[in-house]
Order: C-alpha cells, then structure tokens, then sequence
C-alpha cells in the first residue's frame, strides 16, 4: 500500500510538470500580451519596468525556470492584473465560494440521486420508476445555463424565496448549488438504478432474501454497497470540476468564484493566474481521482490497488 | 382406423422442412433484430421522430416565415409571440422564428461534425492503442504512449486549447468544430481501447486465432461488430455535448459571430430577459436545446438497449 501510493505521488508529480509545461507553451502561443490595454497610456519607460518586475522581458525558457523555482515553495507568483493580489490570494478567496457550492452540489446530488435510483430500481416499471427516470431525462435535458434562470425567475422574483445576484450569506448559496446539482442528480439517479437492479438480480440477494432478512436491511447492507461502484467513478472528475468552479452558474449568479479567475486571466493574458489555477484544479483533479481509488477497495475488497492500471 | 392413421403420422420420421419451423423462430439478422426492437421502443422512437423533425425543421423552417433571420427592424423590438411573429422578436427586431431554426441549422451542424470528427479519430487512436497493447515490449510501448498523451491532453485547461485555435484562426463555424474536437476524440479513444483490450482476451478471439484466421478476418468479423454498438451510443451522446459546449463558449463571447446565430449565442443574448419578462427570447431556443438534448438521449438509450444482444427477448 505504502509502495503503491508513493509510486502514485510521483506519477502526480510527472503529470503536474507536464500539465505546467504545456500550459505554460500554449498561453505563450497565444497571440497579445499582459500590458496590450495599458501600452498606449503608459510611457515607454513605465511598461518596460512593469516588464522587468514580471520578468517578461526575459526569454522564455529562463521565464519558466523563474515560475518552476517558486512553485517548488508554493508560490503560484503575483497577478499581472492586481497589484497587491497575489494569485494565490485570488485562490483563497476564490476556492472558498466555489467550494461551498460545489460540495453543497455533490451531497444534494449524492443523496437525492443515490435514493432516486434506489426506488427507482425497487418499483421496475412502476410509477416511481417512471417518475424518477424521467425527472433524470429532463435534468440531463436542461443545460445549467437554463436551469439557472429558470431558478432565478421562479424561486426568487415569481415567488422571493431566495436573494438573486449578490453574495454573502447562506442563503445566496441555495440557487447556484441547486443549478449545479440538478445534472449530476439526474446521471447519478441512472447509474444508480442500472446498477441496482442489476445487483438485485443477483444470487447473494435471493440468498440474503431467503434467510428472512428484511428488504430494507438486504438493500442497505448487500444492495448499496455493490450497486455503488460506478457511482464513485463517476463521481472523482465531478468532485474536482464542481469544486474548482464552473464559470457558467458562477458568472449567472455573480459569485465570486474561482471559475472567474480562471476565465478572466485567460482573456486578460494574466499569465500567472492560468498557470496557477490550471495547476490548482489539476491537482485536485489527481487528488480526487487517487482518493476515489483507494474508495473503491474500501467499498469492494475484491478490488486490490496495483500500480498497473488502465 | 382413423385413430390408427393418426399414431402412423406421429410416429413417421419428421423430413427436413418440417424440423425447421418446430425448433426455431423466423430467424433474424443482427440488425433486423436491432430495428425490431428500436421500433418496439416508444420513448426511443419519439427522440427519433423529433430529431428528424429538428432536422427538417432545420432545413425548411427559415423558409417559412416571410423574415429573415438577420433583418433588423427598430420598430418591433421586443415583440411577444404574435400572429405575425410566431416567436416573438428580439431586442433588434429580429424574427425569433427565423432566428431559432437558422440557429438549428448552425448548432446542429457543430454538434454532428464535431461528433463525427470525434469518432473518426478517436476510434482510429483508441483502435491503434488497443491492437498494440499487449503486443510484446514494442506494442506495450506505443500504448503507454498514446495513453500518456491522452492524460496529458485531458488535463490540459481545454478552455485554453479552445482560445487558442480561435485566436489562432479566425473566427467561425469551422473553427468552433474543430476546437470543439481537438480534445473531444478523446474520451471515445478511451472507450474504443478499453472495448478492445476487453475483446482481445476473449475466447472466440483466441480460438478464431488457432483456426488461422487473419487479422483483416478477426478485424472485419469480430472486433469491429462487437464495438460498433457502443461506438454508435457514444456518438449519440457526443452530438448533444457538442452543440452544449458551442453554448458554453457562446457564453465566453466565443461562440458563433453576430449575425450568425446558434442556440447558444440566442440563449446567452437573452439571460438578460429574466429581469424584463420577455420570455419568448430564452424560452424558444433554450427549449430547442433541452428537447435536442432529451431526443439525443433516449433514442441513444433505447439503441443502446436494441444493441445489446443479452436483452434478448
């Protein structure tokens, strides 16, 4: 176990530096630069001694050293739009809204979708399964970027449940987690269902069954816990891409949000902010997806870690 | 006597052609199997009937309508659904019936070339991939290459690779496809490679090997027929994400340029109306997406369904 994670953690690392260093090519490939709104109002002097203090006018390959060297301290470098920010304030700050959401995201997700495939799969062809798969249809069918205005327009002008467009309290967070949970609950609801009836149609389960054990305690203890597994695939890339941010709820609903760092630095050439988040959500990307496996043989013993995999 | 006669016929040897009819049912091909159990399933076939419909929606709707889907008209803006504007108009005074089955042309073009370029290649990388895995040291080399590679191009911001081509290139319809499908193949590499890896090691593969047969015969025969339905679901469900990742860049401002219209950049033109009430201008092309989206999806499912020879009934 202990071989395998660490083996694991230079694997991360490998990809990381591959991640950075093909980041950092492409958002150079791209044509403008930082300074482009700034050039014609500053003086010639201003603008070179702006490039200096970035180290933009030293050639590439020695920026990159430069950026390597300080992200073996952590130190993701200043954002060339802020003055007084660094960029990994602007992670702090940003990955904290996100994260609220996004984990408020994953347990409404989670719970709703796990118990809707459950008695979905438990009436086969009776009306809960109807309802449930079809509430599953219409929630892969309505894109976020719909399902948040048709939320902001019912539960918060039609019927003022909730405060729209502002951030803050709680309750701010209430829309934009159920814009963002509305399709993973739908996916996770299916996956749910197929793998529940398919472990119902199982020996152990008419075994179990014929024991005298109640059908609640034979889906909780046998039917669950083998039905769970493509759910926990599942769930690793949405972990980290619903943490991290989606740039769409978050810019509906004016979060300030780490997505919007993300976007903003692309658009502005902020060349330290992409790299930064880039390498911020891939690792959490690797993280999670490393967590998942090691949930898997905690949920499945049969399943043993190895360092070959697919 | 009549008795007699009748024990003579059950006892009489059964010739051929009775034999037949008694142990099997007409017997079907693979594919009239398919399409039997297709047309069998209701909610497949209405995501069928309403693909068709957007298509041909698609190619006549704009006609239909004496507007065109870029005439401004200051006089009309805003109009609600009306005799003369059958879907209302938008802030320029543009015609929301013209616009949303123009805009059905654009987005469904994306989505089904993106997808089919997604396909071509991902299933040439992922079959390359998976032929060679396990092929000795060479083949595992060529593998654990091609599978770096897609990691790599997985982890990359795709936002970023996005922006790229399309500030690299110029703007427009050819340029969204193909930054739509520069990291899409990917996920349908995997799945090709996985399909195959797993047919590889199957015992009709091995014992069509002993009899001699050629790679081109275990090619054609067994490993192209026994992905070909999942290779199909998948396209069915990558139509879909494309024409909504055209709609996410619309939302960055990247999508489609004014005039041109898609579903997307019509959606993110009219996010603004939850505040004033017209609700024609998100309603109608946001319901274009949702019923494409759930049309895509079902008749993927029931297809799914209808391929899989163990729901045999």
């Amino acid at each position: 176990m202990a071989r395998y994670l660490f083996k694991r953690f230079l694997m991360m690392i490998l990809t990381l530096w591959i991640i950075v260093t093909l980041t950092f090519a492409v958002m150079h490939l791209i044509p403008g630069d930082p300074f482009a709104s700034e050039s014609d109002r500053l003086p010639p002097q201003v603008l070179a001694n702006l490039q200096a203090k970035y180290h933009l006018d030293q050639p590439l390959p020695v920026q990159y050293g430069i950026y390597l060297k300080n992200l073996l301290s952590f130190d993701l470098g200043p954002s060339l739009k802020s003055d007084t920010r660094s960029v990994n304030d602007m992670i702090g700050d940003g990955f904290s809204a996100s994260a609220t959401l996004g984990l408020q995201a994953i347990v409404i997700a989670l719970c709703f979708g796990i118990l809707f495939g459950i008695i979905a799969a438990l009436n086969r062809n009776k009306w809960p399964d109807y309802l449930f798969l079809g509430l599953a249809v219409v929630g892969i069918a309505i894109p976020s970027f719909l399902m948040a205005p048709l939320l902001i327009n019912f539960l918060a002008i039609k019927i003022p449940l909730f405060p729209v467009a502002t951030w803050g309290t709680w309750m701010h967070t209430v829309l934009p987690s159920l814009a963002l949970a509305f399709s993973p609950l739908a996916i996770i609801t299916r996956y749910m269902r197929s793998s529940m009836i398919e472990v119902m149609n199982q020996n152990y389960i008419r075994t179990a069954e014929a024991k005298g054990i109640p059908t609640a305690l034979v889906v909780i203890r046998h039917g669950i816990r083998n039905a769970i597994l493509p759910v926990v695939t599942f769930l690793g890339p949405l972990i980290a891409s619903l943490i991290t941010g989606t740039f769409v709820v978050e810019k509906i609903f004016a979060v300030p949000g780490i997505g919007k760092y993300f976007v903003d630095g692309i658009f502005n050439r902020d060349y330290p902010v992409i790299l930064g988040t880039t390498i911020f959500y891939s690792t959490i990307l690797i993280t999670t997806i490393l967590i998942i496996d090691i949930a898997y043989t905690l949920i499945d013993p049969r399943i043993k870690l190895s360092s070959r995999e697919g | 006597m009549a008795a007699d006669q009748n024990t003579d016929a059950l006892f009489r040897p059964l010739t051929k052609q009775q034999v037949v009819p008694l142990a099997e049912r007409p017997s079907l091909t693979y594919f009239q199997e398919v399409v039997r159990k297709l047309i069998k399933n209701k909610l497949a076939m209405a995501g069928f009937l309403l693909i068709v419909l957007m298509v041909v929606m698609a190619i006549i709707g704009p006609h239909l309508t004496p507007y065109s889907y870029s005439e401004q008209s200051l006089l009309d803006t805003n109009q609600p659904v009306s005799a003369e504007h059958w879907f209302g108009t938008d802030d320029l005074g543009r015609d929301m019936f013209a616009r949303t089955w123009y805009g059905a042309r654009i987005s469904l073009t994306i989505g089904v070339v993106a997808a089919l370029i997604d396909l071509v290649i991902g299933v040439t990388v992922g079959g390359i991939a998976g032929y060679w895995a396990g092929r000795g040291k060479k083949g595992d080399r060529i593998d654990t290459l091609i599978m770096r590679v897609i990691e790599i191009l997985y982890g990359l911001p795709y936002l970023l690779v996005v922006i790229l081509l399309m500030v690299v290139m110029e703007p427009g319809l050819l340029t969204i496809i193909l930054a739509l499908s520069a990291t899409g193949w990917v996920g349908m590499a995997r799945l090709v490679r996985g399909q195959i890896l797993q047919l590889k090691s199957q015992d009709f593969i091995l014992a069509s090997q002993v009899l001699g047969a050629s790679f081109t015969r275990i090619l054609l025969k067994h490993l192209i027929p026994n992905t070909i339905g999942v290779i199909i679901v998948n396209l069915t469900f990558t139509i879909p994400s494309a024409i909504f990742s055209e709609s996410f860049l619309s939302f960055l401002g990247l999508g489609v340029q004014a005039p041109v219209a898609s579903w997307g950049t019509m959606t993110n033109d009219a996010l603004g109306v939850i505040l004033t009430g017209d609700w024609w201008r998100l309603f109608f092309p946001g319901l274009m997406i949702s019923l494409t989206m759930f049309a895509f999806n079902v008749f993927g499912d029931g297809l799914q369904d209808a391929l899989d020879p163990r729901l045999r009934d």
